[in-house]
């Protein structure tokens, strides 16, 4: 995966990005307008609206990224700021959730007047709709996006912190350890990770933390087998040999000398595998095995739009599903660049 | 290169005997008491105890793994807890064929359009096709199975009306029925694969065109098809091996999740069934099943490797 | 800036180069720009004759030869402009499809790596065979035979077995024999040799050539030998072509120019290379500074600000390669000032 989209042309100098700037403008205003008003106000069908939404997009997008060429110079990669932007809003607006003025996200006793499978509409009380039992979308977005983060990242830390700790006692004591977690880290790797994922679904209590660590154990392999390797290479530099050579005990040489380089690589990969886990969070909701209706997930909100509901109120689906792509998407591309700039021995697995 | 074999096989063995050991020990994972987990609760304290008995939970560990392990040898993985009891291995066996099925036509599906869709990126680099190819692949390898199921669903079955839901044709009744219900399915199979495949064997190609002995080739007079078949393809499709063991394991899971979608009867729905209600021996059967298939393709595609680049063919002997 | 296209003087039979080079120029995009890589040669070939072709790496030498050939064309990496005819076919007009039929027939080419100039996962028969079928219209048995005939034109001991081999089982030297093999395969009226033997060991190297000259002889074909190195050249082309910064500085036969050198740079060139004949510990001279930025070269004469001769108007009006106004056969150079054609080398 070396290549990427690139969606930055041949790189324009300064100057000539500053000319560029102007029709950048003149691109971006009417995009943004007609993305904007064309679900709205565009009489006609459907499709017809939806055309219009994405051209103005596309507009909007190519005005943006000259504009941005314009004032930043020819490297400006709008998508990327576009993706970091998504990440900060959502992460945001999920932290603050139960301050912010939401509708009700969790309690259908509370959602009886509600109206039910309301459309979404910007300006009204529910932005994005409710749901077959009046709950607001936009609250249920909100609060999923708390559990899916909260157990992406608790997954990735707990990999991190189980695997690399592993990992540079299998580097560092070689022998009999390395073999045996070898062994271990080959027979996780043996169970695809679906599997593995219902497997321990079957008698895991599907609350935040048995999901967080049964997702952990996806990333642990990598983890150990990147800290292993860290290890292994470091463990024969000079600094670490003169460490020990001075009397450093071997615990102090695991955790002064050997951790922090083992970290930096752990660290991107952890950037990278976080949109991977929060893909198998959502799939496990979304068979049901993850976490449970009516508390939200992206997953469990998807499989409520299973069969004729999503035909009659596509709002159900589309609204978590695009939620779901772009965190994904922005995870994906942040990581890219991120193991692209930081990891140049691009490791994988 | 018998000695790498050797090698290769010990650690398969190792690796499945723990992969077992976890499998059954999954039972004894379960919180709180598994015939509860089972029965539900209010039952006569009879019908636990009879339940209990039947799992064998008296027992210590090593000597209800060793009887699993021993019937598993032969064959026998038990009994569904869930009625009508069906035999395990029997369910298994009739499920794998499905799974199969679609896995394997997604595999092609994806194969066969990621080859000249990557050929052609990678022959016009940086050109317009390349660009939206590369940004189209990008975006779709971030659209999750089964929601990319659910859209192919509602756009092809539900909207347009072209394809059948929730139906299957088995293949002894008929090929073009079988192909026809297998046809949605493994399309959303193939839709992951194929980015994936398209974006890393372009990556590929491109370093190869850039070599000499294209050059060379296109210096005979041979045709550009000619050069990215036999040239630029032949020495890429090591790294599309190694991607088809990468890939195995997310093809696996898309297609629990593409069954579950389409309710088709094979593993995953088994599985997943299996696994809501809490049926053991059924979970145990079908991961040790799937993992044992995993971890022989896996294998399989190692040893290709010497069989395919002379280098390492030769260097083996 | 650009240069006048020259034509050296005609054979005495009369009859058409064999190829023909008018106001050639290959621009190759990067990022910082198009780079002039070859930026307006003229050159003619005659049917029989070796072309030596010199300069430093970097010089456009390599592009040269495969924009010759056709295999750099424009696209949407490379601009290319000016003429190339081949037997009379114009190469650049020839189309994709009028090339193919060109290459590995009328033209053949042997690459400077025969690592990687050989397909790793294919064997050396294919290698062979694929050509004579695509262009003899062979049959598998008889391209096969011809295969073998061809190894063992190329000195390769038991063809037949190599036939079946793969290109990592062989030796540097038998990989370039095998190259030079493919290039051959359909008998072309041109060779073009990019730097044949840089890859390879010393021994080897003077077999290749040997074996090079040989098959010319024998085969009656014209080469275009392209190298950094003016001994591989010495002795075995009949001209030679300097060229610095893409562009030909100096085009002289190979006597003349070796003994007598006009321009500044052919002269440092020779200056370069231990020659026997000299007093022992001589030194030798290194050329100062850098090959000039392609992308933006300098308005006058290239080699201007590496030149001990250059003056005022060297910076600022690029010379032109014209025939020497003496005239002997085919000799000319472009510059201002020129080394004075007295004696050369001798301290």
């Amino acid at each position: 995966m070396s290549d990427f989209v690139e969606f930055t042309g041949p790189a324009g100098s300064r100057g000539r990005g500053r000319y560029l700037s102007w029709p950048g403008l003149g691109l971006a205003v009417p995009g943004l307008a007609l993305a904007a008003l064309a679900p709205a106000a565009l009489p006609g069908p459907g499709w017809l609206s939806l055309l219009a939404f994405a051209v103005g997009l596309g507009l909007a997008y190519a005005g943006l990224v000259r504009l941005g060429r314009g004032v930043f110079g020819g490297s400006f990669d709008l998508m990327f700021w576009l993706c970091l932007a998504w990440l900060v809003v959502l992460v945001s607006a999920a932290v603050l959730a139960p301050m912010l003025p939401l509708g009700e996200y969790h309690d259908i006793a509370k959602t009886i007047d509600a109206p039910a499978m309301a459309p979404p509409a910007l300006f009204s009380e529910h932005p994005l709709g409710t749901n077959n039992f009046g709950l607001d979308l936009l609250a249920r977005v909100l609060y999923g996006a708390r559990a899916s983060l909260l157990v992406s990242i608790g997954a990735v830390a707990i990999g991190m912190a189980v695997g690399g700790a592993i990992g540079i006692l299998a580097g560092y004591f070689r022998r009999l350890t390395d073999t045996a977690v070898g062994v271990a880290t080959n027979s996780l790797l043996a169970v695809p990770p679906l599997i593995l994922l219902i497997a321990l679904g079957t008698v895991l209590e599907p609350n935040l933390r048995n999901i967080a660590i049964a997702l952990s154990l996806l990333a642990l392999p990598s983890m150990i087998r990147m800290a292993r390797a860290a290890t292994l290479t470091f463990a024969q530099r000079e600094f670490v040999l003169a460490a020990t050579a001075m009397g450093a005990s071997r615990w102090r040489v695991m955790g002064r000398e050997l951790l922090p380089n083992v970290l930096l690589p752990l660290a991107s990969y952890g950037m990278v595998i976080v949109s991977v886990l929060i893909v198998a969070e959502a799939s496990l909701s979304f068979l049901g095995l993850g976490i449970q209706a009516p508390d939200p997930s992206w997953g469990n909100m998807i499989a409520e739009g299973e069969g004729n509901a999503f035909q009659d109120h596509p709002h159900i689906v589309l609204v978590p599903g695009v939620t779901l792509f772009l965190t994904v998407f922005a995870f994906n591309l942040i990581g890219e660049k991120a193991r692209k700039r930081w990891d140049p021995r691009q490791a994988k697995l | 290169m018998a000695r790498g074999v050797l090698r290769r096989l010990a650690e398969i063995a190792v690796v499945l005997v723990v992969v077992s050991v976890g499998t059954f020990a999954l039972v004894d994972l379960t919180p709180g008491d598994p015939a509860i987990a089972v029965l539900g609760e209010g039952h006569p304290p009879e019908e636990y105890a009879a339940l209990r008995d039947e799992m064998g939970l008296g027992d210590p560990f090593l000597v209800r793994y060793g009887r699993w392990l021993g019937a598993a040898l032969h064959g026998d993985l038990g009994t569904s807890l869930i009625p009508p009891n069906s035999d395990v291995a029997e369910r298994i066996a009739a499920a794998l064929p499905v799974s199969a099925e679609v896995a394997v036509l997604g595999l092609v599906m994806a194969l066969v359009v990621s080859i000249p869709l990557a050929m052609w990126s990678a022959y016009h680099a940086d050109g317009r096709v390349d660009r939206v190819v590369s940004a189209g692949t990008f975006g779709v390898l971030s659209v999750p199975s089964f929601l990319a199921g659910l859209l192919i669903i509602m756009v092809f079955s539900n909207q347009l009306g072209w394809f059948p839901r929730a139906e299957w044709v088995r293949l002894g009744e008929g090929l073009g029925g079988n192909l026809y219900h297998a046809f949605l399915p493994a399309l959303t199979i193939a839709l992951a694969e194929t980015a994936m495949f398209t974006r890393i064997l372009r990556g590929d190609l491109i370093t190869t065109l850039q070599e000499d002995f294209i050059l060379a080739a296109k210096a005979k007079g041979m045709s550009p098809v000619r050069v990215l078949f036999s040239d630029a393809l032949r020495p890429s499709s090591f790294s599309l091996i190694t991607l088809l063991g990468i890939s195995l394991g997310r093809l696996i899971g898309s297609t629990v999740i593409v069954e579950y979608l389409f309710a088709l009867p094979g593993m995953g729905t088994l599985i997943i069934g299996s696994a809501d209600k809490g049926d053991f021996p059924m979970v145990q059967g079908a991961v040790l099943v799937v993992a044992l298939i995993y971890v022989l393709a896996n294998a399989l595609i190692d040893l290709s490797y010497g069989y395919l680049d002379p280098r390492i063919r030769r260097a083996h002997v | 800036m650009s240069q006048r296209p020259h034509a050296p003087a005609r054979p005495p039979g009369g009859s058409a180069p064999l190829l023909v080079v008018e106001d050639l120029r290959t621009e190759i995009r990067t990022p910082r720009g198009n780079l002039k890589a070859v930026d307006g040669v003229s050159l003619t070939l005659d049917a029989g004759e070796t072309l030596g072709l010199v300069g430093e790496s970097g010089s456009g030498k390599s592009v040269l030869g495969r924009t010759v050939m056709g295999l750099y064309t424009t696209g949407p990496a490379m601009t290319v402009s000016g003429r190339v005819l081949i037997d009379g076919a114009d190469v650049h007009a020839l189309g994709d499809a009028g090339r193919r039929e060109l290459w590995g027939a009328g033209v053949g080419m042997v690459f400077q790596d025969p690592m990687t100039a050989l397909n790793p996962v294919k064997k050396v028969g294919v290698h062979l065979t694929e050509s004579l079928r695509r262009h003899g219209g062979l049959s598998r048995a008889a391209a096969r035979a011809r295969a073998e005939e061809l190894l063992r034109l190329v000195g390769i001991p038991e063809p037949a077995r190599r036939l079946g081999q793969y290109p990592h089982e062989l030796s540097g030297g038998m990989r370039q024999r095998v190259v030079i093999a493919m290039a051959l395969a359909n008998e072309p009226k041109l060779l073009i040799a990019d730097e044949p033997t840089t890859a390879l060991d010393v021994t080897v190297q003077k077999q290749i050539l040997d074996l090079l000259g040989r098959l010319q002889d024998e085969l009656g074909m014209a080469i275009t030998l392209i190298s950094h190195n003016l001994q591989v050249v010495a002795g075995r082309a009949d001209r030679v072509a300097v060229m610095y910064a893409g562009r030909i500085v100096e085009l002289a036969g190979a006597d003349v120019l070796f003994a007598a050198p006009r321009h500044p740079y052919t002269e440092a060139l020779l200056a370069s290379v231990p020659r026997l004949g000299r007093p022992p510990h001589s030194r030798l001279e290194a050329i100062d500074g850098a090959p000039p930025d392609m992308v933006a070269p300098t308005e006058g004469c290239r080699f201007a600000p590496r030149c001990r001769y250059a003056r005022e108007d060297c910076h600022r009006v690029p010379p032109v390669l014209a025939p020497e106004a003496a005239g002997g056969r085919a000799r000319a150079f472009a510059c201002h000032h020129p080394v004075r054609p007295v004696v050369a080398g001798g301290s």
